[in-house]
């Protein structure tokens, strides 16, 4: 069985300086895949590339069996890559549910839709609490929580979540960490960029390791958790 | 000295065009930070549009059917032209340092203005325009010419119009989304080129709509039109807040009716006697620009945002 996303090579360049220096991995259907690394090691530069934002140097991406690179970004979200922004992105002057209705701008099934923004209510009870209200007025967590379930919203094969954690109070990055364990138990495939190594690791399946633009070490979750030199490097270990 | 209702009344027959046309400055602007200087122009091509129909028409084939064939006419040439701009001067550009897409748009405008003059028959002169012949609608206290109507009942036509698009439709709500972020828009899948030449042509359509009513009122187009009346226009744009399409409406009524009052009143002001009168009714509109500006520096409408990174 082929993988369902498939990146072999990969190089991505802003001008002349490389940010990604041709890094392969795979992630197959039902499994959360992690890049953890510090700033600047070119994770969220292969999110972007792998969503159509930015084009490639060189190098192949596949995802279900197709060549990302002759899709425009819009194009990508059709076939089912989901991608959650860096810094959520929630659109700040709509309401929390016409952001919930634009990730879902592709869908035509009207009671599908209405289903699936109830599903992220249930999932995130203080979103349905505040559906009319702008979404630029809700707390760091609760607009992750809406990237999160916009990105839902167009049912992805594959969801893409980038630096879910960041900026957030302890009791809230457990919230986002136990949503993306609630996701996966419901078989969603997730690949997740993450500086937190230790949330990150503990669920994930697959583990990469990046360092300025190269994936440097890989292995499964519970074996990177445990492998001296991520400890030191990234868990903050002596 | 003219009455207050009917100065009333120019004010809100020039404020309506001036708004209908600064819709177009506001929606590119506000997704693309693009100020297309070439807009006053698309509104004269709609205007030479509309005219090149009633001259195509028998002379005896009634005005008011001959209407909705001006605006389509004038809408297809606008938005035509208004649409290939942003294809192939404005496209090539996009990413490009901001400085280089305004001259361009500078250069447009220069360039739609000579080619109507050179190769528009006769548009060397003012070429009249179509005119109902019949007396002026007494209405609470001001004559309004029956000319003078068409913008009056188009204007809010197709604001209401534009309203129910940007709010009530998918794509309206792609263009709202892909103003506010662009890249993030993409990730929705929204195809943000698509978004983009709506804008302009949705812009182009209101400005040719904008310019059949001038052709009516002034009785006249000429390729030189599109010059004061995009400037004023912008200058409505900005007034009402650049990016937001009620602030367009809001700020070319506001300015349409300074600009008559002041034309109409300023001259009785003690000390003020040789400012009064047409001539200086310019002045008194950049002089509100100013003032609004320096009060508040988003417009009347606008929200204070922060410069995208």
């Amino acid at each position: 069985m082929t993988a369902l996303l498939e990146v072999e090579d990969l190089k991505v360049a802003y001008g002349k300086i490389e940010a990604v220096k041709g890094i392969s991995f795979s992630v197959e259907a039902g499994q959360v895949v992690t890049l953890i690394g510090t700033n600047g090691a070119g994770k969220t530069t292969t999110l972007r590339t792998l969503s159509g934002l930015l084009k490639p140097l060189s190098g192949s991406v596949t995802f279900d069996g197709k060549p990302l690179r002759k899709f425009r970004a819009d194009q990508i979200v059709a076939l089912g890559l989901a991608h959650s922004p860096e810094g959520r992105h929630i659109f700040p002057r709509m309401t929390i549910e016409d952001n919930l209705r634009l990730g879902a701008y592709l869908r035509d099934d009207k009671d599908g839709i209405l289903k699936d923004i109830q599903q992220a209510y249930d999932l995130f009870p203080i979103l349905g609490e505040r559906r009319k209200q702008a979404a630029g007025t809700l707390s760091g967590g609760e607009q992750q929580m809406l990237a999160m379930g916009r990105a839902m919203m167009c049912r992805p094969k594959l969801l893409m979540l980038d630096e879910p954690s960041m900026g957030l109070s302890p009791i809230m990055m457990q919230k986002i960490m136990e949503t993306i364990v609630e996701l996966k138990s419901r078989g969603t495939t997730i690949l997740l960029v993450e500086q937190n190594a230790q949330a990150a690791l503990s669920l994930a399946d697959q583990a990469h390791v990046m360092e300025i633009g190269k994936i440097v070490l890989s292995g499964t979750g519970q074996d990177l958790l445990h492998d001296e030199s991520v400890r030191k490097a990234y868990l903050g270990e002596d | 000295m003219n009455e207050l209702p009917q100065q009333l009344a120019n004010g809100l027959i020039l404020g309506a065009m001036y708004g209908l046309i600064a819709v177009g400055y506001t929606m590119v602007y506000g997704i693309v930070q693009l100020i297309n200087f070439a807009h006053g122009e698309i509104f004269m091509i709609g205007g030479f549009g509309a005219l090149t129909v009633s001259l195509w028409l028998p002379s005896d084939f009634p005005l008011l059917a001959q209407i909705p064939l001006m605006i389509v006419f004038g809408v297809i040439c606008s938005v035509a032209v208004g649409t290939a701009a942003e294809r192939f001067a404005y496209r090539p550009l996009r990413g490009a340092p901001r400085l280089a897409p305004l001259i361009t748009a500078i250069g447009l405008s220069i360039l739609l203005q000579q080619a109507i003059w050179k190769w528009y028959p006769d548009a060397t002169k003012d070429l009249s325009f179509p005119q109902f012949d019949a007396d002026p609608i007494a209405f609470l206290g001001a004559d309004i010419k029956v000319n003078s109507l068409f913008i009056l009942i188009a204007a809010p036509v197709c604001m209401f119009g534009l309203g129910f698009f940007v709010n009530k439709t998918r794509s309206g709500r792609g263009m709202q989304a892909t103003a506010q972020d662009p890249d993030t828009a993409k990730l929705m899948g929204i195809h943000t080129d698509r978004i983009i030449v709506m804008a302009f042509a949705i812009g182009a359509a209101f400005a040719a709509v904008a310019a059949v009513g001038y052709g009516l009122h002034q009785g006249q187009v000429s390729y030189l039109m599109g010059f004061i009346m995009g400037l004023k226009a912008f200058t409505a744009a900005v007034l009402g807040g650049i990016g937001n399409i009620y602030g367009a409406m809001l700020g070319g009524i506001v300015l349409g009716v300074a600009e008559a009052l002041a034309t109409g009143y300023m001259g009785d002001v003690p000390g003020m006697e040789l400012f009064g009168g047409g001539g200086w009714k310019d002045v008194w509109a950049f002089a509100l620009l100013i003032i609004v500006l320096l009060v508040r520096p988003q417009g009347l409408l606008g929200e204070r945002v922060a410069d995208r990174a």
